[in-house]
């Protein structure tokens, strides 16, 4: 998006910086390019089922540029919805995906705008990755018409029906079935798309999972089903919660596939392969080996039933951002001081959309009562005077 | 267990009550009304062969009719081959309605418990498996819960499936999908997605069944917002609004009944649809009205027999639209009449007539001459013997008190 302007910029400082081979100055820009790279994800793959797809990544400057750029924009997003709570512009619920974020992106990559995601109530990065824009966040966010569900749907309801991404749903395990529905649409339309249903750790002691499970493999639906496993459900901790805390293995029948939820790489790859495997052989599950820094939600301060240090220790050593970012600098793909000039213009970014956001006005009394039927084809509220209800607001 | 239902309920609805086997048509005695009557307020009618029409005050009669009633009956000596329509069941009428979509919509898909290769528990899909395939009338496992929400997660995409709970009791375990998703996705994503879902079932008071294979989910969804609920009671209705269903954009939810799926009547060739929201006039009177739905519709008759024969004159109307109300329909008639009796199959606790109480109170409180009464069921879990069972439910004589004591 704003990369082109950067990289007119940076081209300029990095060819002054690096003098040494004019002939690559090129290849430094910031902007990247697509010779192809190849990279080791952290750990292999540990499979059930299936064969693990292997450890290389095919992957370009270009791209992790847009990983890194896309992360630090998601991470900079959730610490300012932070700071909002805590300033009572967001009411509620919300619950923030710092941490998570690699996972979201590495999906992304390894899909189109056709295969559909759906997940649960930790979807504010989910819906930038499919294409949400800033603005459409933060109005929601903050209960306003410009938000992506016109405020009336609050964090845990963002959708975006033009690039497949649906939503956003409170009831913890209720979007698995969903979820095999739209696999179930894409085989009806013989569409070639797969569908993502992901949930979390909790999630996967519903009965229902179980359920949608066995017709998606009944009827060869191209169903993934991802389980981000941030090893707390709210306050539980999985071993608390399940006897067999194997998320991956916990399909039986259905193959499963377990990923280092923290390297985008690993998770681009591993979608990749369920894509493939989804459309041939039907349901497979992935699990991401992932963790979430703040705690369930903003009420929850995250450090009752875990350490500060164990926090602290998986933001030292696995963090998504983190790695990305050592990646490009020992592949010399971008300066230090590039990448922190990226993370400013994000935050300029990320201030700018919550200076709009909060410009935006409150939605109208009238907008109470729309959105609750579809209009069209005679369905009207039928009154006392067969007109629509109407209700007069004090 | 299917196989128990459907000799049960076959054998149920052939057995001793009399309002089973009646031609319900004989008790319908008003004109039709005509479409474009209606002021003010513009809608489209979607035609046979998918064209939508606006404000159809020039579409030839022949092509699609909307109204609330069933035509004027003729004496019941007329040969059937000079008749027009054909005469069929109500289960077969719902699947007629059912095949009708399906051919017409290639988005309508049915999933259900025992829809497919068996037919359907009570024959409403039979037949559609081995016309439209397996991918179209789908057999799920015993997972409401899971195959509800597949439901509306495939409506969510645009497709139209019709869910099939085997009695309407099993829904309660996609409680959560019906209310959470299927009821406020629209409002919750802001317009975004439709739900053009259907979900139908039988429900009620059957021949002791036992408490949990007799409930009414009526009452227990009434509540949920964005969701649009209809109960029908006659073959002609059933089709209509089995079709007025399956092209609606909202939700709704198809109330059948275990007892009725065995009546018959004569309905018409041609294509036509029920309108969701209106109740149907079944027998206009001067004196009282009588709001009622479904199985019950036919013990209000029974009694309005025996009433006329003691000089009383009921309106009845038998309100098919659960949520909305149609309250214009019952308003014109208790300006009318000035005295309501609900008669319903729900408990009396948080039931229909609860509901309908309340609206109607609030909107014509100043027409009323008496106290609305409200005949339900006993709050008391169906019980199994067969006499309990009697009582449990609203029988023809207390309808017949009832209108006698607000008669007075």
């Amino acid at each position: 998006m704003a990369l082109s302007h950067l990289a007119a910029s940076a081209s300029r400082s990095s060819s002054l910086l690096k003098p040494l081979s004019s002939g690559l100055s090129l290849r430094r820009s910031i902007s990247g390019d697509n010779s192809p790279l190849t990279v080791e994800t952290s750990v292999p793959f540990t499979s059930h089922q299936c064969e693990a797809p292997s450890r290389s990544v095919e992957t370009n400057p270009k791209e992790l540029l847009t990983f890194f750029r896309d992360m630090a924009l998601m991470r900079r997003m959730e610490i300012a919805a932070d700071s909002l709570y805590k300033a009572k512009l967001i009411r509620g619920f919300c619950h923030l995906y710092d941490g998570q974020e690699a996972v979201a992106v590495g999906m992304e990559a390894a899909i189109t705008k056709k295969d559909c995601i759906i997940t649960a109530y930790r979807d504010h990065c989910t819906f930038v990755s499919r294409g949400g824009t800033l603005l459409e966040v933060f109005a929601e966010l903050m209960g306003r018409q410009a938000g992506c569900s016109k405020g009336k749907g609050g964090s845990m309801h963002f959708y975006k029906k033009d690039s497949n991404f649906y939503g956003g749903h409170g009831i913890v395990g209720a979007q698995v079935p969903l979820g095999c529905g739209l696999a179930f649409a894409q085989k009806y339309s013989k569409d070639e798309t797969v569908t993502f249903a992901l949930y979390g750790d909790g999630a996967a002691n519903q009965g229902q999972l179980f359920e949608a499970l066995n017709i998606s493999a009944l009827w060869d639906l191209p169903a993934i089903l991802v389980c981000e496993n941030n090893h707390y459900g709210m306050g539980t901790a999985e071993w608390r919660a399940a006897k067999s805390p194997a998320y991956y293995k916990r399909g039986d029948y259905v193959p499963g596939l377990k990923v280092d939820g923290m390297d985008a790489l690993a998770v681009k790859q591993a979608c990749k392969f369920a894509k493939e495997h989804a459309l041939k052989n039907g349901p497979i599950i992935l699990e991401m080996d992932t963790y979430r820094y703040h705690g369930h939600s903003m009420s929850d301060p995250g450090s009752t039933y875990r350490t500060r240090d164990e926090i602290s220790g998986v933001r030292q050593e696995r963090d998504p951002i983190e790695r990305i970012r050592k990646l490009i600098l020992s592949h010399d793909l971008a300066t230090e001081k590039e990448l922190k000039d990226v993370e400013k213009e994000v935050r300029k970014e990320v201030d700018d959309a919550i200076a709009q956001a909060k410009e935006s006005p409150m939605p109208e009394p009238s907008e109470l009562f729309t959105n609750v039927y579809a209009k069209g084809l005679g369905v009207e509220s039928f009154g006392a005077d067969r007109k629509e209800v109407r209700a007069t607001l004090p | 267990m299917a196989a128990i239902f459907q000799g049960v309920g076959a054998a149920a609805a052939l057995s001793s009550s009399p309002s089973n086997s009646f031609d319900s048509k004989k008790f319908v005695s008003s004109p039709c009304r005509p479409f474009s009557v209606r002021k003010g307020a513009s809608f489209a009618v979607v035609r046979s062969d998918g064209r939508v029409n606006l404000n159809p005050k020039g579409r030839r009669a022949q092509q699609l009719i909307s109204n609330a009633v069933a035509t004027k009956s003729d004496s019941a000596a007329a040969s059937s081959s000079s008749k027009p329509g054909h005469e069929l069941l109500l289960f077969e009428a719902l699947q007629e309605g059912l095949e009708e979509e399906m051919e017409r919509d290639l988005r309508v898909c049915v999933m259900g418990e025992d829809v497919g290769h068996y037919g359907g528990s009570y024959k409403v899909t039979k037949g559609l498996a081995k016309k439209f395939g397996d991918l179209r009338v789908l057999d799920t496992p015993i997972a409401e819960n899971s195959f509800s929400g597949m439901g509306i997660g495939a409506a969510m995409t645009g497709l139209r499936p019709v869910v099939e709970g085997m009695n309407m009791g099993f829904l309660l375990l996609a409680f959560n999908q019906i209310s959470n998703n299927c009821g406020m996705l629209h409002y919750t994503s802001g317009g975004q997605f439709t739900i053009p879902i259907v979900i139908r079932g039988p429900g009620g008071v059957g021949r002791q069944l036992g408490a949990e294979h007799s409930q009414r989910l009526e009452s227990y969804f009434q509540s949920i917002p964005g969701i649009q609920m209809v109960a029908c009671s006659t073959p002609y209705n059933a089709k209509g609004l089995m079709k007025a269903a399956i092209r609606s954009e909202n939700p709704v939810i198809l109330f059948e009944h275990v007892l009725l799926y065995n009546l018959k009547e004569r309905i018409p060739d041609e294509d036509y649809i029920c309108n969701l929201e209106e109740a149907e006039m079944v027998r206009p009177g001067e004196h009282v009205t009588i709001l009622t739905y479904s199985r019950m519709r036919y013990h209000v008759m029974q009694a309005a027999k025996t009433l006329v024969n003691k000089g009383y004159d009921p309106e009845v109307i038998d309100i098919r639209s659960l949520k909305p109300f149609d309250l214009y329909t019952i308003g014109n008639s208790v300006k009318k009449t000035h005295r309501v009796l609900i008669v319903e199959e729900c408990m009396r606790t948080g039931g229909i007539g609860a509901s309908l109480i309340a609206a109607i109170t609030e909107n014509f409180n100043d027409y009323l001459d008496a106290p609305i009464m409200c005949l339900s069921s006993q709050d008391v879990p169906t019980p199994y013997a067969g006499t309990l069972e009697e009582v449990t439910v609203v029988q023809p004589a207390q309808i017949v008190t009832a209108v006698e004591q607000l008669c007075q």
